[in-house]
């Protein structure tokens, strides 16, 4: 009964809030139309976010123990802070990266960070950082990624040579992380290009030619979407590990190969769409008229004009690709050991998940690999809603 | 007029819309009047402001739109300044708004009656049973046909006239003190046009019902409005009585725009009997699938001659223009160029005989891609059938943008989409002349134009004729654009000629019936045409009189 009056309470608390923020906003404002057509439900919605902010204010300033407390009394709010202070530094960095965008560099570049949403500017500045770490891994990273040091399980901060610990073997943790990102995004950039040449040149080969060339290639596809494509791509890759043996290189490269395919199938779906709306148009009937080749109408006509939709696809497949390989390499079929891969290592380190109660700085190490692809694909995400935004935009 | 009260007045209203970051000026302050009864007629070219006064005069913006200055007074209430709630009970029930495409406005999940009661529903005007059988009262005195059982059809199975007629009964459903109708005719043929006119002009008149009639064409307008506004980018021209305007405009712009019917290219000596036509269409007949749409047509088109084929949408004219290129070969017939017979393919046709034969689409907004420049939508032919290549491609390209009237430095770098409508219009016909053609088909070229930019192409067109001796083959739905340019004239109805001839005769009687309700049927400037046309056809039923004449 408590429980039930509790929620009463706190229900009636917030409508009352909302009642009254509308009925102070309509006083100030002198009856704004913002105030005056505010419905209930806005208003309320104004008050949770309210509460919200104050609750995370309270709770962190009441509890406030150290930036990297390891005080056990406090271990029920670390993952809070470590969300928190995560949150911040983010969004600082981000507003920091937008303002050097609008103040440096050229005219143009200089306007489309201006008219760049800050979540857009974030999302650049992650793909940023993750294309130079993971381009020079090598020289970025203190140890390599095979190599086995001498003390095993050693917590991070722990010894300032290996920042992040070291694992139950005794590698580098920061190490394999930074190569992680070079194998896992390398190699799901690799996977997600062949899977667009695949997809491109089917979609629009079938939208130009339609006929029996579309209905082949479309039912394939169809074929190929029929069956759920994490369990497809299992039962190929477990027969692909038998046939190479124990070669881990022709193990990945099967794997970029399957996937691919397996990929390409949607890509064919939506070029073949927005290949179909572009082939009416009347620029392509005159340049066929003209006389054009096969090759020219595809590349010089149609791609251009199909970009847009094209690129945000592009985005988007590139987070399912990196999600299906690293849930591959979780799985133990991927990216073959001793190569890091952060898949394997959300995989490895999950062990520490268990002590999270008396270890929580050990805990966050599973955490900082599933974040690494977490924070990637929510970069990544926000670049393609931005680009979708600005290309719908444009068109009117 | 002036003895009723005063419905709508605007003043000094003031409209911005936000583009680059800023808020720029479209409408720089109106002000207008209406009273009870009174149909007030705004014209103007397209982005002259029309439609945003109309809206704005339900306090309604576009997005990306506000109003920033003025007043919108619509029975003591001003609509600029009222809250929501005092607009939601206005709107639809006392001003009501007719869009121009009917086709793209109706809901088409829904059936027509459906839509039609919902707002006197919502107002609680009367109950469903009521407002059904108002429906079916209106769809009667609109002349709509099944007035009884058109309503439970659903859109895609009425005729775009029916459906603007339609829409029109839906606007009047609570009886509302005011109509706004945005271009409702626009995108119809003439012959339904008039229909349609007629009809809207009775029902404002029987309910008393004050309304704006918003359309780029005068002789529209003349019929509809008892006083004209024009409209220049935002700017108010004149305002005056329906008549004064017509005979006595005050200002340059308006007596421009009056001027713009009166193009006529000089009569040419009649062909050579033994001349060999550049095109000769033999017999032609042709279909989509197992859909017939050509019958047997056959005509000739003579070297630097302009050859206009009209006829409703959906009497094959277009068609006929797709078997001539080859884009839908013929079943039965052949295509001659210069005398000799063309593959019916255009696959199968050889470089040159794709070259001597170009095409000029009706929008320039499809026909240009997007993505590239003007040197490089212009160039292409030019180095496909000339093989120029680097810079004397790019002179040839300028020199071709010096015929159409464009500045080379300009426009060469430019984007389509950095265009005015009627630029696009003259990129499309250089693209054409480009590849040094005999014979171009220009295919509504300019019915998407408004008249004065239109009427800039037709001279364009003539002048190339006369320098480089080019044939036309000119498609139109628009009898003024024939009148203007055309030498000989083809009649096409349902996939058929119907009659065909040099310009002269056919603008004479006799006619053949179908060419006389073509013509009948477009709208003069005389504000009496309209009421004289229709006791001429004396025949209550435009729909049966038209008909009836075939």
């Amino acid at each position: 009964m408590t429980f039930l009056f509790q929620v009463a309470a706190y229900v009636f608390a917030l409508g009352g809030a909302a009642f009254l923020f509308r009925l102070i906003g309509r006083n100030i404002t002198d009856n704004a139309p913002y105030f005056r057509d505010m419905s209930a439900g806005v208003a309320i919605g104004f008050a949770i976010g309210a509460f919200a902010i104050f609750w995370v204010l309270y709770t962190y300033l009441v509890n406030f123990s150290g930036w990297w407390s390891r005080d056990p009394a406090s271990n029920k709010y670390f993952f809070f802070y470590v969300a928190i202070h995560g949150l911040i530094i983010f969004a600082i960095v981000a507003y920091a990266f937008r303002w050097l965008g609008r103040n440096i560099g050229t005219e143009a570049t200089k306007k489309l960070f201006r008219q760049m949403p800050a979540t857009a500017s974030f999302g650049i500045l992650v793909i940023f950082i993750y294309a130079i770490v993971s381009i020079f891994a090598g020289f970025i990273a203190p140890y390599g990624q095979e190599e086995v040091l001498k003390t095993a399980n050693l917590a991070p901060g722990a010894d300032p040579a290996h920042l992040l610990g070291t694992d139950q073997i005794g590698r580098d943790i920061l190490s394999r992380l930074i190569y992680g990102g070079q194998n896992t995004v390398g190699i799901a950039f690799a996977t997600t290009c062949l899977a667009f040449l695949i997809g491109i040149t089917g979609g629009f080969l079938a939208a130009i030619k339609g006929g029996w060339i579309d209905q082949i290639l479309s039912r394939s596809v169809d074929a190929l979407m029929a069956i759920p494509q994490l369990i497809f791509a299992l039962l190929l890759m477990t027969i692909a590990t038998a046939w190479a043996g124990n070669n881990g290189l022709l193990v990945t490269l099967y794997m970029i190969l399957i996937i691919a395919v397996l990929d390409s199938t949607r890509v064919f779906r939506l070029s073949r769409a927005v290949g179909l709306n572009i082939v009416v148009m009347d620029y392509i009937e005159a340049a066929k008229l003209r006389g054009e080749t096969l090759p020219y109408l595809v590349f010089k006509e149609i791609l251009p004009n199909a970009y847009a939709p094209l690129l945000a696809e592009f985005g988007l497949r590139f987070c399912f690709v990196f999600l299906t390989i690293a849930s591959l390499s979780f799985l133990g079929i991927g990216i073959q050991p001793p190569l890091a891969d952060w898949g394997t290592m959300v995989k490895d380190l999950s062990t520490f998940l268990s002590y999270a109660a008396f270890l929580p700085v050990q805990a966050t190490l599973p955490l900082m690999a599933a974040g690494a692809i977490a924070l990637l694909t929510v970069g990544v995400n926000f670049v393609v809603d931005w680009m979708l935004q600005r290309t719908s935009g444009l068109k009117e | 007029m002036s003895d009723q009260e005063i419905l709508l007045s605007v003043r000094d209203l003031k409209i911005e819309g936000r583009a680059d970051e800023t808020w720029n000026p479209i409408i720089n302050g109106s002000s207008f009047d209406l009273r009870k009864g009174e149909v007030l007629g705004m014209i103007g070219e397209s982005g002259a402001g029309k439609s945003t006064v109309g809206l704005a005069a339900m306090g309604f913006t576009r997005d990306g739109c506000r109003i920033s200055g003025g007043s919108v007074v619509f029975d003591g209430i001003d609509l600029v300044t009222a809250d929501a709630a005092t607009k939601r009970a206005l709107l639809g029930k006392r001003i009501a708004y007719v869009a121009q495409s009917a086709a793209a406005s109706f809901n088409p999940a829904h059936r027509l009656i459906d839509q039609h009661t919902e707002s006197p529903i919502q107002h609680g005007v009367s109950s469903k049973s009521d407002s059904e059988a108002d429906a079916m009262e209106l769809y009667q005195r609109l002349r709509l046909p099944n007035p009884e059982e058109i309503g439970f059809r659903y859109p895609h199975q009425v005729s775009g006239g029916q459906l603007q007629r339609a829409m029109t009964a839906m606007a009047m459903s609570c009886r509302p003190d005011l109509i706004i109708f945005d271009e409702p005719t626009t995108a119809l043929d003439v012959t339904t046009q008039i229909e349609v006119l007629a009809s809207i002009r009775d029902i404002v008149e029987q309910f008393n019902t004050a309304a704006i009639y918003i359309t780029h064409d005068l002789a529209v307008v003349a019929q509809m409005a008892d006083r004209i506004k024009v409209l220049l980018r935002g700017d108010e021209v004149e305002e005056a009585d329906t008549r004064t305007m017509l005979s006595n405009p005050q200002q340059d712009y308006t007596k421009s725009l009056w001027a713009v019917r009166s193009f006529q290219r000089e009569l040419k000596a009649p062909v050579a009997i033994h001349s060999t036509p550049v095109v000769s269409v033999q017999g032609v007949s042709a279909a989509y699938g197992k859909v017939p749409v050509l019958h047997d047509i056959s005509f000739d088109i003579h070297p630097g001659r302009t050859v206009a084929v009209v006829g409703e949408s959906g009497s094959g004219k277009s068609t006929a223009a797709r078997c001539i290129t080859g884009l839908l070969p013929p079943g039965k017939g052949l295509i001659q160029f210069d005398g000799e017979s063309l593959p019916a393919d255009y696959r199968q046709r050889n470089r040159d005989q794709l070259r001597q034969a170009q095409m000029i689409y009706q929008m320039a907004d499809t026909a240009l891609n997007p993505r590239k420049k003007i040197g490089e939508i212009i160039g292409r032919p030019v180095e496909f059938y000339m093989g120029l290549k680097g810079a004397e491609k790019r002179k040839r390209v300028e020199q071709l943008l010096e015929k159409i009237e464009l500045d080379p430095a300009t426009y060469i770098d430019r984007l389509p989409s950095e265009l005015s409508g009627g630029q696009k219009q003259r990129i499309g016909i250089a693209r054409a002349l480009a590849a040094e053609p005999k014979f171009i088909i220009c295919d509504e070229v300019t019915s998407a134009l408004d008249q004065l930019v239109a009427e800039g192409i037709l001279r364009l067109l003539a002048d190339l004729q006369d320098t480089l001796g080019l044939s036309y083959m000119f498609i139109t739905h628009d009898l003024a654009t024939v009148k203007s340019i055309a030498d000989e004239v083809v009649v096409m109805k349902e996939g058929k000629v119907v009659e065909q001839g040099p310009k002269v005769e056919m603008f004479q009687p006799p006619h053949h019936p179908y060419t006389d309700l073509l013509l009948s049927s477009v709208p003069e400037m005389d504000p009496d045409w309209l009421t004289n046309l229709l006791n001429e056809r004396g025949v209550d039923n435009i729909g049966d009189a038209a008909s009836a004449k075939i």
